[in-house]
């Protein structure tokens, strides 16, 4: 018989040991499929690491895929730190596009820091305010947040597409050529694009530069701060956290807004850093949000770490379209993503509990009188 | 009893009580668990086909047990377990359910999208064919459920239905599966008086069948109430078996909860100096508090109490009669219904757990791994759980987690929190140190108020002996404290006054100097008017 029990002893160089070996797991069943289908998996590694980091271009276009993954992850990282399932940062994400392209198209006279600083409070209250739907409903009606979130972000998406192709809303180009020929968005002036940070050949965007102080602000609320304390534990024991007086409900909302304006401001950055007109298509195509559920789980929910996973994860998606054709389908980056993502939390899984062979010592129904003596 | 073959087959309700084998024995069954705990130590006794047989005794006393071994849910270490008169080897609840042994938990086992009928025949095929029309099943559910008189619509889904229903349920499942004999683990618990008089009914007529019904209980009214005989179980221990009609309550109580070194608790009442002559003042009132339990029954109905300062207030009673309940509400964990509790003269906000603490109420809860701590925090961060809020370093929004680590290894010291570091994870520590980490947090504050639940459970003779005097010297130093405990040793050892709980009600209030353990044991049982 073989049962799995809960180890209570997390040795420290198990929490670094665990997700390289699991890394060097997920290379080699990767390695497999690889080679399963025809490719010498080295020479495949070998191609993306260049096609991600050394090509020419090849890293400013992995921080391009890299940028809203850090803010997804981040968005997702601090939610499920409490145990709130956040899973609606696509929609999130998409709000914010719409609230920072709103707000650049509306402001687009203003000077360029001030008018950068508005569109990244335009992204991240369309995203709090899109996130505290589900938070509200979570705190005081006892809705499942999962599903709530997870719906929002068709609600989103839709309203998205509203915007752009089944209304003539302000953020649509009505008046270009090419926009009576096929629907578009508005483009923004030159003076709402996000400076990047030039460092020789490479560009690193605005966005990641604001993520990474993020990140860096979020560990320390997490860490250092009463509010931070209380997520935590509230994310630990909830029954804790009531006994010691601690109000769940409002935490709960906050955690959610904070959530949704990281996501937001994700959707900011994309238009900002990047697209400078809300697109739909591409937005709803590229599935930041999601993905961002995987980032934050790579990284075990950690601020710091999410900003190594998301380049990680931007470098895999970016060499993924840079090999893409006929040798190198766009299925097996997501293959390998998952693959990577299986073993990443396998690896985790098994290092809280342990695999036993041989009887149980006691059944699970032991949670009887009895069992309360030692 | 002799046992005789030819009994097995022609077994009717009056050739049971006479010359046939016991439907079913348990024969000094011995069964222990890992850390040498004993909980049942040669257990013996046997139930007649057609009768009601109580299991009496407190909790911990070993009943839950037995039934997992008749049950197929253990295996027993030794003796073993007789269907009618012949030995056999259960080695899963399948088997005791092939030999007609069936259980009713107190926790039922329903899925609650699922309707009537197709609980009943979850997991159940009969000899060939996967087939199941629920036009039958509801037809033949009917058709029992009327038979017993216990109404429930086969079609319903269960969380339509009252717990009482619910229960009702489980017991149709067992009787369609074809039970012959049903263990009802308290099954009151759960029910309205009139639901228990229903219930009654059908049992009576379960056994009029000629089944058998073990009902385990540890409320004496119901057991004169339904059962035949009873066997007597104490500390793992059968004590005996006797006819209802030829005992009574007192004798009943002495078996359940009586103590052979009764004379040797030392009693604090008499062991310390008297108090002083004024009368103190008292610090926690309560005023007729109801409060409604998890599943909508009253667990408390119109509870006074008074505690005053530097008194030990034991509440003794066998779980499940409203202390968890008692301890919550004070604690602000639970609204009341109704009632006002009062601290040092003012009273409390009702749900307000942060009103309880603001006021100087401790609480050493009884799950003190899922409530008291975090676990997976450290010591240092469970220290100031509910400090963090109001104290000098943690007044911004910043933790000082340095000041808070240098307080913790003070209060480390000082309670002999045996750990390597404040920042040593509260779950890798033993259950004694989980308790002292609770300890030193809520008596560190020098609170008016302690309330501890069963705070000595599970924990080891040295860490029993420290949670002891530390309660001790809370009330030595002026505050007022209310010890929850199932141990009645502890209680009397312990306190000043103990109450008695019953059914949500305080039954009795006595000196500690006078209790007898005959005096609470019926009291607790419900036996005394």
């Amino acid at each position: 018989m073989i049962s799995i029990e809960r180890s209570l002893v997390t040795p420290r160089w198990q929490r670094i040991a665990l997700p390289i070996a699991s890394l060097a797991i997920a290379a080699i069943l990767a390695g497999i499929v690889l080679a399963a289908s025809g490719h010498d998996p080295l020479a495949t590694y070998q191609q993306i690491y260049e096609a991600s980091f050394t090509s020419t271009g090849a890293l400013t276009a992995t921080f391009i895929y890299a940028t809203p993954l850090l803010f997804t992850g981040l968005c997702v990282a601090l939610a499920f730190r409490m145990r709130v399932w956040n899973i609606g940062g696509e929609g999130q994400l998409y709000m914010g596009a719409v609230g920072a392209a709103g707000v650049g198209l509306a402001l687009g006279g203003w000077p360029q820091p001030l008018l950068i600083a508005m569109m990244m409070v335009g992204g991240a209250v369309a995203g709090t305010l899109w996130a505290m739907i589900p938070g509200l409903l979570r705190a005081y009606l006892h809705t499942n947040e999962i599903l709530t979130s997870l719906m929002l972000n068709y609600v989103a998406g839709l309203l998205m597409y509203y915007l752009i192709y089944d209304s003539a809303s302000f953020w649509r180009d009505t008046t270009s050529a090419s926009a009576l020929v096929f629907p578009q968005g508005k483009y923004l002036l030159p003076a709402a694009d996000w400076p990047g940070i030039v460092i020789g050949s490479f560009t690193l965007p605005f966005g990641f530069a604001a993520g990474i102080v993020l990140a860096v602000l979020l560990l320390a609320l997490i860490r250092f701060t009463r509010f931070g304390f209380e997520m935590r534990v509230m994310g630990d024991s909830p029954a804790a956290a009531t006994y010691a007086g601690m109000s769940t409900r409002r935490k709960i909302v906050t955690v959610m807004a904070l959530s949704g304006g990281l996501a937001g401001l994700g959707g900011a950055s994309q238009i900002g850093d990047f697209g400078h007109v809300l697109d739909p298509r591409g937005l709803q195509q590229a599935g930041y949000g999601y993905t961002g559920i995987v980032v934050a789980a790579l990284a075990l929910y950690n601020p710091l770490a999410v900003v190594i996973v998301s380049i990680l994860i931007g470098a895999l998606t970016n060499a993924g379209f840079a090999l893409q054709g006929p040798l190198f389908p766009i299925g097996l980056v997501g293959t390998m993503e998952g693959i990577i993502l299986f073993s990443v939390l396998g690896g985790e899984f098994l290092g809280r509990y342990r695999i036993r062979f041989g009887r149980a010592p006691a059944p699970a129904i032991a949670a009887d009188e009895e069992s309360g003596i030692p | 009893m002799d046992i005789r073959a030819d009994g097995l087959t022609a077994a009717s309700a009056e050739a049971a009580a006479t010359g046939s084998p016991p439907a079913v024995a348990a024969v000094g069954v011995t069964k222990r668990f890992a850390g040498g705990v004993v909980a049942n130590d040669r257990v013996s006794f046997e139930a007649r086909r057609g009768e009601v047989h109580a299991l009496l005794g407190e909790n911990g006393a070993g009943k839950t047990t037995l039934c997992n071994i008749l049950t197929g849910m253990y295996r027993p270490d030794e003796g073993e377990v007789r269907v009618d008169g012949k030995p056999i080897r259960l080695h899963s609840p399948h088997e005791a359910q092939a030999a007609g042994i069936f259980m009713v938990h107190q926790h039922l086992s329903l899925v609650d999208s699922l309707t009537v009928a197709e609980n009943i025949v979850l997991g159940w095929s009969r000899q060939g064919g996967l087939g199941f029309s629920s036009r039958t099943v509801e037809a033949e559910i009917d058709e029992i459920a009327s038979r017993y008189q216990m109404a429930v619509d086969p079609r319903a889904r269960i969380w339509q239905l009252s717990l009482g229903e619910r229960q009702r349920v489980d017991i149709l499942k067992a009787l369609y599966r074809g039970a012959s004999i049903l263990i009802l683990d308290e099954p009151t618990t759960v029910l309205t008086p009139s639901e228990i008089e229903q219930l009654f009914s059908s049992v009576r007529e379960m056994v009029a069948g000629g089944r058998t019904v073990i009902f385990i209980s540890h409320k004496l009214p119901e057991v004169f109430a339904i059962a035949n005989r009873t066997t007597i179980l104490r500390r793992g221990r059968s004590m005996s078996t006797l006819e209802i009609g030829e005992t009574d309550a007192r004798q009943l109580a002495r078996l359940m909860v009586g103590h052979e070194m009764a004379l040797d608790v030392p009693r604090r009442a008499s062991t310390e100096a008297a108090a002083p002559a004024a009368e103190p003042r008292p610090v926690l009132e309560l005023d007729a508090v109801s409060v409604q339990g998890d599943f909508g029954t009253q667990a408390l109905r119109e509870v006074s109490l008074t505690v005053r300062a530097g008194e030990v207030l034991g509440i003794a009673g066998v779980s499940g009669n409203g202390q968890r309940e008692l301890a919550e509400v004070i604690a602000g964990l639970r609204p009341a219904t109704g009632g006002a509790i009062r601290v040092d003269g003012e009273k409390l906000v009702s749900g307000d757990a942060r009103d309880a603490i603001r006021r100087g109420v401790a609480y050493i809860p009884e799950d003190r791994m899922g409530t008291g701590v975090s676990p997976n925090l450290s010591v240092a961060e469970n220290l100031i759980l509910k400090s963090y809020r109001h104290d000098s370093p943690h007044a911004g929004p910043v933790l000082l987690m340095r000041q808070a680590e240098a307080q913790a290894t003070a209060l480390m010291a000082r309670f002999d929190i045996r750990a390597p570091g404040p920042r040593t994870l509260v779950r890798q520590l033993s259950g004694g140190n989980v308790q002292k980490v609770v300890l030193a947090r809520e008596l560190s504050s020098d609170p008016r108020l302690v309330v501890a639940a069963s705070p000595t459970r599970g924990l080891d003779v040295g860490a029993t002996e420290y949670v002891r005097s530390v309660l001790l010297d809370a009330a030595r130093r002026g505050a007022g404290v209310l010890l929850i405990s199932e141990d009645l040793d502890e209680i009397i050892e312990l306190s000043n006054r103990i109450a008695v709980l019953y059914g949500g009600r305080v039954v009795g209030v006595m000196d500690s100097a006078d209790a007898t353990y005959e005096h609470l044991g019926m009291l607790m049982a419900g036996a005394a008017s």
